[in-house]
Parts: structure tokens; sequence; C-alpha cells
């Protein structure tokens, strides 16, 4: 423990600070070591315990798999410690191991540290191999000791180390015990070697070890890919069929590469007809059958083989029961969700009210126009809609964290995988579907980051698409208002439908976009199950904080340059100046009326009001019975003047968004929306829910010269929207189109960062929109006949 | 030498050794690459609650495959 703590403060102390230690620094080397390792090895445990929570987290060039650097001060050494993807074996298959492989060989890391649960060493041994066959230097942290203890199970680190010519470090990462040892040893190997690769030969039986020898002579020869690869280890990518190696052979020298094709094919051809079996086969055999032969020669020994998953297992049979299993299931998803939108409302409640506090003071501090609207209207009020969502996605991240840590998110996805497969999706598509508002309330934007526990991309591409049908809890209180206009006696009802409906669409969607758009064979299932574990604050701490982090960031970059986008769609062009001037003339009008009575009040008499009432009256354009009326109702009429004020107020505000670009926009939309029962102001208030689906109840308040709409207290909207003649076909379809049309800005910024590109964002927005269109209008024209 | 059989036939509970992965391409190698090759012990500890996918141990750890990608696999079970 004390080295890591030691580490920590090692890490946050920066070299760049003038005197302290920057004349130190010039005499210590400088390393980049890669953390390697099989998923739930502990990799990212040990990456804690070495830098601790000051990492740089990024994003490998191209896809969307997380790279996390961190750095680690020793006394004779700095280390730039690499996280790479967690990955079983170094093939071209997938992005994560793609990502490992480019990075080693691009990048030439002094060492690579590969993390292995000494628990399953065999399995974790796979890996390591490949790192010793590319050549790089390696060392072994065997992770988990205290659990292989406890399974009976001795493994001398040491033995395993000189068997396969590595330096192998006992680790208890969850504890930090030997972490200190390891980062010696790391640094010991890197000052040793410099970068020097030197690649272990393994044998691949009489049948390859042949004709490997005659591919890895030609290419030595001919100093093919040389640079980047050792030449056995080409040739054994050829003899793999490994994609990128090929292709990469293409271009340095297609007359060997195609040789090198046409070698590995006989080879291929000949396993076939003789052993029925493929190079592949083979290869991966010997592997593991010299893992086999290292384990055997003193390595492991065990007494009571299997006693560690006892536990685990106990444990399954009651979580993955066929009865229990389900029940317990829905309990903890449901818990997750209530956890998520009980607690974490009331933090909500506190950020929506900071931002609340700062829009009054803004308004308060600054003179009505243009700025004031901009800072309130559009940044305070569009950034401060989205960072009101942080302390509701940190929550949910911390519980994802858990769910994940401690192996049950494996189960889930085990147990619902044969229904999401039947969709072309997989058993992790839950969380991001529940997340996103599966269960009526929750938020598309973690829903959709949420899919990152996806390993299999086109699964979790077409469950990032369909994510956004769910009813969020921004179209919640839109849904509700319009239950309660169009459906008074059962809106619970309706709203249940509403959900099952974005359950329905979304899985749909996600059948068509599997069978024409993210067509592909199902990514195998293949899956490890990791024995059930309590987690640790630590890991959860970091794994949360670094999604919510990266969350705010988008938040504070891309949001707020739409809200001001979408603020001035709806403030210009705004109304033409005739208009404007004609309503600031009435504006003034009546505020001088107003003052006219109010007057009276203040030290003056009654005589002095009349004196004044009529000089102010005759600025203004229109006066002689108006001005009569106010004073003829002199007691009621000061309230009467002040709601005519207010209501002028309002018409000026319902004719500004009518004049602005939206407003244009959604007239000019009315033709289409004609067929689906939507007439310009319920246009303008869905190109207002772009920016947030809350927006939607607001806008329409305005559009309807009703002023500013609270949500929470939407009844003159309902009754407005009612007497305006919406029909019950016309609210239907209303409500089916808010619930599956494009998605809220954020979770079209989230989409695109997920998705690498934004591509797909632009996908959402248009599909969503004329899928969601299409069902209005059937909606709408089918309930027109039949109401 | 023992019958061989799909891996998919058999129950909770049950023990075989690996005869053949008959998987190309990135099935076969993410089965491969996981331990599944001739040779490997399994043991099934489990069903999912709709029969599919399944639960197997081998090489001290759990691992579950859909029904249909066990299909790629043959085992030979000890004569009972």
């Amino acid at each position: 423990m004390t080295n890591a703590s030691q580490n920590v403060s090692a890490a946050s102390a920066p070299g760049k600070e003038p005197g302290k230690g920057s004349g130190k620094d010039a005499a210590l080397s400088t390393y980049t070591i890669a953390l390697a390792g099989n998923p739930n090895a502990g990799k990212s445990t040990l990456f804690n315990a070495l830098t601790g929570a000051r990492t740089h987290v990024g994003n490998y060039p191209g896809i969307t798999v997380e790279k996390k650097v961190g750095q680690v001060r020793t006394s004779d050494a700095v280390l730039n410690v690499v996280d790479l993807p967690g990955t079983y074996s170094l093939t071209a298959y997938s992005a994560e191991e793609l990502v490992a492989r480019d990075f080693l060989v691009e990048e030439r890391p002094q060492a690579v540290v590969d993390v292995l649960n000494a628990g399953s060493l065999e399995r974790n041994l796979y890996l390591a191999v490949q790192f010793l066959e590319l050549g790089i230097p390696v060392v072994l942290g065997l992770n988990m000791m205290d659990e292989a203890r406890k399974m009976g199970m001795v493994v001398d680190a040491k033995r395993l180390g000189e068997l396969l010519g590595c330096p192998a470090v006992e680790l208890v990462a969850r504890t930090g015990t030997g972490v200190r040892e390891l980062t010696a040893a790391a640094t010991r190997l890197a000052k040793e070697r410099q970068g020097r690769w030197k690649p272990v030969e393994i044998s691949y039986g009489p049948d390859l070890d042949p004709v490997l020898a005659e591919m890895s002579a030609a290419i030595m020869t001919k100093s093919f890919l040389s640079s980047r690869y050792p030449a056995r280890w080409v040739a054994l990518k050829y003899l793999e069929n490994d994609s990128q190696i090929r292709e990469l052979g293409v271009q340095a020298d297609p007359v060997l590469s195609a040789w090198l094709e046409e070698r590995a094919a006989h080879v291929a051809a000949h396993l076939r007809t003789t052993l029925s079996t493929y190079p592949e086969a083979v290869i991966a055999d010997y592997r593991y059958g010299f893992i086999a032969s290292v384990l055997k020669g003193g390595v492991v020994t065990r007494d009571n083989l299997g006693d560690r998953l006892a536990f685990s297992d106990r444990l399954d049979q009651v979580l993955t029961h066929k009865l229990l299993g389900p029940v317990l299931m829905l309990g903890v998803l449901y818990l997750v969700y209530q956890i998520t939108f009980t607690v974490g409302k009331v933090p909500m409640e506190w950020t929506q009210n900071l931002f609340a506090l700062m829009a009054k003071l803004v308004e308060g501090a600054l003179p009505e126009g243009l700025l004031r609207s901009l800072l309130v209207d559009g940044i305070i009020a569009g950034v401060g809609g989205v960072m009101g969502f942080v302390p509701l996605v940190m929550l949910i991240f911390l519980l994802i964290a858990f769910l994940e840590d401690s192996g049950y998110m494996a189960r889930i996805a085990y147990m619902l995988d044969r229904v999401f497969r039947i969709f072309g999706l997989h058993g992790c598509s839950v969380m991001p579907f529940i997340i996103s508002g599966g269960i009526a309330g929750g938020c598309a934007v973690p829903g959709v980051m949420a899919s990152r526990t996806l390993r299999s991309p086109k699964e979790r591409l077409a469950t990032i698409l369909t994510a956004p049908f769910m009813t969020c809890g921004a179209k919640l209180p839109v849904l509700i208002l319009l239950a309660s206009v169009f459906f008074p006696d059962s809106q619970a009802q309706v709203l249940f439908g509403m959900t099952l409906l974005g359950w329905a669409m979304a899985l749909a969607v996600a059948w068509m976009l599997r069978s024409s758009m993210v067509r592909g064979e199902a990514t195998p299932f293949v899956m490890e199950l990791p024995p059930y574990r309590l987690p640790t604050w630590r890991g959860l701490a970091i794994h949360t904080w670094e999604r919510t982090w990266q969350y705010m960031k988008k938040a504070g970059s891309m949001i707020l340059a739409v809200s001001i986008v979408v603020w001035a769609a709806m403030t210009f062009p705004g109304v033409d100046e005739d208009k404007a001037a004609s309503f600031e003339a009435a504006k003034a009008e009546i505020a001088a009326k107003i003052e006219a009575i109010e007057a009276p009040a203040a030290p003056g008499t009654a005589a002095d009001s009349k004196d004044e009432a009529p000089a102010l009256g005759s600025e203004a354009p229109a006066q002689g019975e108006e001005a009569a009326t106010a004073q003829a109702a002199e007691p009621e009429g000061l309230d009467a003047l002040k709601e005519k004020l207010a209501d002028i107020e309002k018409r000026e505000a319902a004719e500004g968004l009518s004049a602005s670009l939206a407003g244009r926009l959604g007239a000019s939309l009315e033709p289409l929306t004609r067929y689906a029962g939507f007439d310009w102001r319920t246009n303008i208030a869905l190109v207002g829910g772009f920016a947030a689906k809350e927006v939607i109840i607001s806008t329409l308040g305005t559009a309807y010269s009703l002023g500013k709409v609270d949500k929470d207290d939407a009844a003159p909207l309902a009754e407005m929207l009612s007497a305006e003649g919406l029909t019950v076909a016309g609210g239907l379809a209303l409500m089916v189109f808010i619930l599956l049309y494009s998605p809220c800005f954020p979770t079209v910024v989230a989409i695109g960062k997920e998705t690498g590109s934004w591509k797909w964002s632009v996908f959402s927005m248009t599909f969503n929109t004329v899928f969601a269109y299409g069902l209005a209008v059937a909606v709408f024209q089918f309930g027109t006949r039949l109401f | 030498m023992p019958q061989s059989r799909p891996l998919r036939s058999l129950k909770v509970g049950d023990k075989a050794i690996i005869a053949q992965v008959n998987a190309e391409g990135e099935l076969g190698r993410r089965i491969r690459d996981m331990g599944l090759v001739p040779g490997a012990e399994v043991e099934i500890v489990g069903r999912a609650p709709l029969k599919d996918p399944v639960a197997l141990r081998l090489r001290g750890f759990t691992l579950s495959l859909r029904n249909n990608e066990a299909d790629n696999i043959l085992v030979a079970t000890p004569e009972e």
C-alpha cells in the first residue's frame, strides 16, 4: 500500500516546477511502458494503483477505445504508463486488439507490463506468449495472487520467469502489494534492453515449422516489413490469414506478398486434406501446448482445484437460476433506475437551482436586450440544462461501475442475450436501453455512453442508434401534459403504452438496421463470466469520475456552441421594425397609464395625476377611448392595465418567435406536418425540442402567447391546446412524434462521440425524424377516420 | 476412442474433453483464444434461463457461448 501512495504523491508533482526537482529530473531517464492484459485480469486496478487518479484519458486515433496515460516516478526513472485495451489475443479481428498491436509496433514502448490473473494462468499466458513472439520486452505481473492461493494454487513466479525468459512479479493490485517491485522490474528491463526486441521462437510442429522457416528466410533476405515486425512473426501472420499484415505486405512488396500468400494457401490446403484442420487452429494448439509444458515445469502446483470458484458458482445458482434469475435481474434493474432518479433528483435540483439563480442574477444585473437574452435564454439555459444532468449521470456511472466490477453485468448479458439476439442486438444492450428511459424517466445521454460495455461493434452501434427512442425524463413531462389533455381518464395507461411503444420501436429499428445498414454476422458472444468480486471504492470512484468528467467536457464545449445557435434561431431576425415599434408604443402607452394611476399613491394628489395623464398620453399614437376607459375604471384599472401589458409582452414574444428563423421554419413546414395534424406553432416547439425535449412545453407556451409556461404547472397550456381544437388523433400523433423524432442535441453529440463518426449523428437526426413523421401521419390519418 | 458429439448435447454438470473445433474466421479465433482447443477439459456449469447461452468451466475460469457457437465444437465424453 505504501508504495502506491508514494506513487500517487510522486505522480501529482509535475516535473515543471523550477528549482524543486528540475536538476534531478535531468538525470532521470524517461521510459514508455505499455500496460496490457486480458479483460478482468485487474488491469485497470493496477493502472490506478500505479498512477493514481491523475491520468489523462483520451481516445486512440480513429476509434472509441479509451486511451489512458499516467505517470509514475521512481527514484531513478520516470515511467509514462499507457493503458492498452484489454484483449485476449493480438489478432486483427477487433479494434481493441489492432490498437494494442499498432501501439506496440509504432510507439515501441521500452517494456510491456502484462497483467495476468494468476488463478487462470493458462489462458492469460496466451497473450503473454504472443508478446514474447513479437519480441517486445515483457514483465509479467501475476495479479490476484491472494485469490489463487485461496483456491489452493501455488504459483512459482520466479520459475515462470526463468522458463519464459522474462521477469515475473507477484501482485495483489487491489491492495497495492507488489506494485513497487513491478515498477522496479519494468524500469530495470527498460534500462537493460533499451527497447531492443528479442523474438522468442515457438515450435509449431512438423507441418508448419518447415514452411515458417522457408517463409521467414525469404522475408529476411528482402527485409520485408522488417522495420516494424520480426520476420518469423510476419510469416506466422500470413499463415494466420491476418488481414492487416497482408494489406501492409501487398503495399510493401506485392511479389513477395503473393508468394507468401501462395505458400500459406498451400499449407492450409495440405492441413485440410490430411488433418481436416486449419493453420490457425494448429498455431493455437501449439501455443497452448507450449504454455501447458511451461506450467508443468514446476510453475503451478495445486491441492484442491476449483475451490475459489465454488462461492461464485453457488451465487450463480441463485442469480442465474431459470426462474429466480430473471426476477432478481428485474429487481436489480429497477433498483438501478430507482436509485438514480430518486437519489439523483436532489442534487439535480440543486444544480438546476444554481443555474436558475445565475439566470436571475444576470437578469438583474443587465438591462433588457439581446445580450441578456443570449446569456439567460441561450447560454445559461442551454449549458445549465445539460449540466443539470451531471449528478444523474454520475450516479448512473457509479451504479454501472458497480455492476461491471462486481461481475453481475456479464450475467445480465448472459441471461438476456437470447431475447436481444432476435433483434440483432447483444445481451449487454439492455443497460443502455434502460438508462435511456426503458423504464420511463431515464436519459439518453448516459444511456448512449453506457453502451461502452458492449464489446461487439455492430450490436453496439445498433444499440446506440435505437436507445434514444425510449421515454426519457425530458419527454415525460411533455407526454404527461399531452396525455392529460387528450386522455384525461387514462393517463397512466397511455404513458405506459408510450413506454412500450418506445421499446417496440427501438427493437424493431434495431432489427431493421441490423438487416440493412449495420448488416453482418452476429459478433461471437464468447464471453468470460468473471467470478463475483466486491468492487473497491477506489476503483468505483475512479471509473465514475473519468466518465462523468468526459460528459462534462462535452457539455462545456459542443453544447455551448449549439445553445447559442438554437437561441439565435429562435430570436433572429425577429419582428420587423414597424411591428416592433408598434409593440413598443403600445407598451409605453400602457406603462404610462399605469404610472399615471400609481402616481397618486405617492405623495402627490389626485389633481396631479389628472394633469399628468393626458400629457403623457398625447405622446402615444393611440389615446382617446382607451385612456378614457382606464380613467373611468380607476379602481380595478391598475390590475387590468398590468394584465394588458403582460398580454402585449406575450403577444410580442409570440410574434417574435414566429418571425424568427425557427418560426419561419415551423411555418414553412406546415404544409408537410398538416398531414400529421401539427400546425406551425407545434412545429416551432418541436424545433425547439431539438435543444432539449423539455423546451417543447415552454416553447409551445410562447407560441400560444401564454408567456413562460412552467413545466410543473402547465394547466393553462393544456386548456389552450384543447381550446385550439387539437383533436385526439392529433394529440396522439404528436405524442408518437415526440417519442420518436430526432434525439436532443446533447444525445446527438454523445452519439457522434461514441460511434466515432458524425455521420451517425446526422443519421439519427434525419432517420428518426422521418420515421417519427411517417408514424405520426399514420396515427393521425387513421385516428381522424376512427374517432 | 470415445465417441465425439456436439458440445450442445451436454447437460449441466457434464464434463468432457474437446475433440475438435470446426470454426474458422473470427468465431474460430475467439473460441481458440479463450482456450477452447482440442485436449482442453470443459465442464458445463449452467445454462441461461432461456437455455441459451451456455456457461462452461475450463482452465480455471467460466466462459459463456451461444448454442449455435457451441455447435462448432465436438467433445469426447468418457464412456458411461
